[in-house]
């Protein structure tokens, strides 16, 4: 508060006409930027933000941890005899589950930015529709790895071991944050459908909670009744987890990985599009 | 600059319409802004000016009519038009989590300049906007005055053909208001045409060349200020005389050669008297008012001072509409119901 009583005071410098002219005149317009570059540069301006507010990556590091250690050691003794074999199962699995629920934070960032008046100016910028969008899900990337990078070390400083060595790992967290960035659509639509930030992180918590619970990632699904075997072993967090525990644990799971990168595509081809049609018309 | 199209008009529209569910917030809008100038669209509160902007700048799709920028269809051709508008809107247009310099660059990144470009015409902005202070801080920290000059500074970067400033100066104190004022002429100055929307008659005096007058989502009267003006005829002269004890004899003297209806102020050497219409705005009041003067020398009276006066905006306004910009406005905070709210439907 102190800065901007300063800055009230203080007389401001004169605009100077000379310079303004000579600004308005050498203005030769560039090329519109590449999709590409458009996007990047969106994602840039997610990862200022994060510079600006770090206190936002404590849903990224000190929630994960929190996740770790509390279901090693709640269902460890119970399911595996001890947490220390329990981490070995849980850890890829908890890996997902965590950053999986971490992705609705886009759909509520996207919610509260989308009513400032700087969207006005990007939205009649001439640049690729969807490079906004794709901004917020590049910074979101970046907050996944974070999160990844948190987790496994948590785990292993209580005894996960992967098989895998660092390629297994690498691939394991590289195709979560894929599936992550491809899944996150769901909430870019959801931020511009809803109308507060509110019933954006109830529609997120009604999808979220029964998807990553109902899967493989804590227990064996051959437990369950049948009709429930039929649901959790067709969902995409089944085949994204077994997919991210086999190459963690060394193997290379091409049915799995198949699975979970189609169910992404899928995700990106059906929530895109409407994702960008809502923001045309918002 | 490649500006003119073969009409030369920036802007035209024809019966524009957008509703929001059962209001009709702009009701067939016709527009013909000349390119190269400052074109003021005056009304109060809700009269549809945001909305009009909008749809302009492509940010809204119309309901109805047509609309070109520059010769493009805002619909069929949005990226074309996109190429060549920037907008400022009634909030500032900026990130207000991100510091100016950042603000300037993401936005000449965007606008398809290479990194080492982009950082040194943010830094240039920033300059010319006397905001090298502040260029490290975030927008959120910015007073008033510091706020518009970095939206605008955002939206001169690539030097647009056509700006929309979308009521620029309100909530601005009038220092900084005047600033924006001095920014605006230098802008328009270099060739870039500026859509300017107010509720301030004064302000739309200050920098219009031509004023449409919109009322409830329709056009009510346009033409450039001096049009309007001698639409509503009448200007007014005022004196000030040496000695208070000449005011009667100047009262009667200015009653029988004006022929109009004169007013004692409150200050006992000053009157005040309506001229007759002039056709011509104010020519005609010119010359009577000059055989006033004339008439009051020869009687021995000593003037002080005299002024010749154009009527307000604000006696346009209600001689146009029937009531003032006041009764506008609360006839919208009864329907409960502001330019913002049909921006958010």
């Amino acid at each position: 508060m102190s800065t901007a009583t300063q800055t009230e005071s203080k007389e401001l410098a004169p605009v100077s006409a000379e310079s303004l002219a000579a600004l308005l005149v050498s203005g030769e317009r560039p090329p519109r930027p590449s999709a590409w570059s458009a996007s990047m540069t969106f994602g840039w301006r997610a990862i200022l933000k994060i510079k600006h507010v770090p206190e936002q990556l404590f849903d990224v590091t000190a929630f994960p941890i929190m996740m770790v250690l509390m279901y090693t050691y709640l269902f460890g003794g119970a399911l595996a005899g001890s947490p220390k074999e329990y981490i070995q199962f849980l850890l890829p699995g908890i890996l997902v589950m965590s950053v999986v629920m971490i992705t609705m934070y886009t759909g509520v960032s996207v919610n509260t930015d989308i009513e400032k008046g700087v969207f006005d100016r990007f939205r009649s910028l001439p640049i690729w529709r969807p490079s906004t969008m794709v901004g917020y899900l590049l910074g979101d990337a970046l907050r996944y790895t974070i999160a990844s990078v948190v987790m496994l070390t948590v785990g292993m400083i209580i005894g996960y071991r992967p098989d895998g060595g660092v390629a297994g790992v690498v691939t394991g967290v590289a195709l979560l944050v894929v599936f992550s960035f491809a899944f996150s659509w769901v909430w870019t639509m959801f931020g511009l459908l809803l109308r507060s930030e509110k019933s954006v992180m109830g529609v997120s918590m009604m999808v979220l909670f029964p998807l990553t619970f109902l899967s493989n990632i804590f227990v064996d699904p051959k437990t369950m009744p049948g009709w429930l075997q039929a649901f959790v072993n067709n969902s995409p967090i089944t085949h994204l987890s077994s997919a991210v525990r086999e190459l963690m644990a060394g193997d290379w799971p091409a049915d799995e990985i198949a699975w979970s990168l189609g169910w992404a595509g899928l995700s990106v081809l059906v929530f895109g599009p409407i994702t960008m049609r809502l923001y045309n018309r918002k | 600059m490649s500006t003119q199209t073969t009409s030369g008009l920036a802007i035209e529209t024809a019966g524009l319409v957008k509703t929001f569910g059962e209001t009709r917030a702009v009701d067939g809008v016709d527009l013909a802004v000349p390119a190269g100038m400052v074109y003021g669209v005056l009304g109060p509160n809700g009269a549809g000016k945001t909305t009009t902007v909008k749809m302009l700048a492509t940010l809204l799709r119309p309901d109805g009519g047509e609309a070109h920028v520059f010769g493009h269809d805002v619909v069929r051709e949005a990226d074309e038009v996109r190429g060549r508008v920037s907008l400022t809107g009634q909030y500032a247009s900026v990130d207000e989590d991100l510091t100016g310099t950042e603000n300037l660059v993401l936005l000449g990144r965007l606008l398809g300049h290479g990194k080492p470009a982009a950082r040194q015409r943010a830094a240039q902005l920033l300059e010319a906007f006397g905001l090298t202070d502040a260029a490290g801080k975030q927008v959120k920290n910015y007073s008033g005055g510091m706020r518009r000059r970095i939206d605008i500074a955002a939206s001169i970067l690539n030097t647009p053909d056509l700006l929309f400033l979308d009521e620029p100066t309100t909530g601005l104190d009038p220092r900084s208001r005047n600033q924006v004022w001095d920014i605006v002429r230098a802008v328009v100055a270099q060739g870039t045409t500026v859509l300017l929307t107010t509720q301030y008659l004064d302000e739309a005096d200050q920098l219009a060349s031509r004023i449409a007058v919109i009322d409830r989502g329709k056009v009510i009267a346009e033409g450039t200020k001096g049009e309007l003006k001698a639409s509503v005829g009448a200007g007014s002269v005022h004196l000030r005389l040496r000695e208070a004890t000449q005011r009667p004899e100047a009262e009667r003297v200015l009653r029988t050669t004006l022929d109009a209806d004169v007013q004692l102020e409150s200050d006992p050497v000053a009157l005040t008297a309506r001229v007759g219409s002039g056709a011509a705005n104010g020519q005609g009041a010119a010359e009577k008012a000059a055989r006033a003067l004339a008439e009051l020398a020869r009687t021995g009276i000593t003037v002080d001072n005299f002024s010749l006066g154009q009527p307000s905006l604000d006696e346009v306004f209600l001689a146009l509409t029937g009531h003032d910009t006041h009764d506008a406005h609360d006839a919208r905070d009864h329907a409960g119901k502001d330019d913002k709210d049909e921006v958010a439907a």
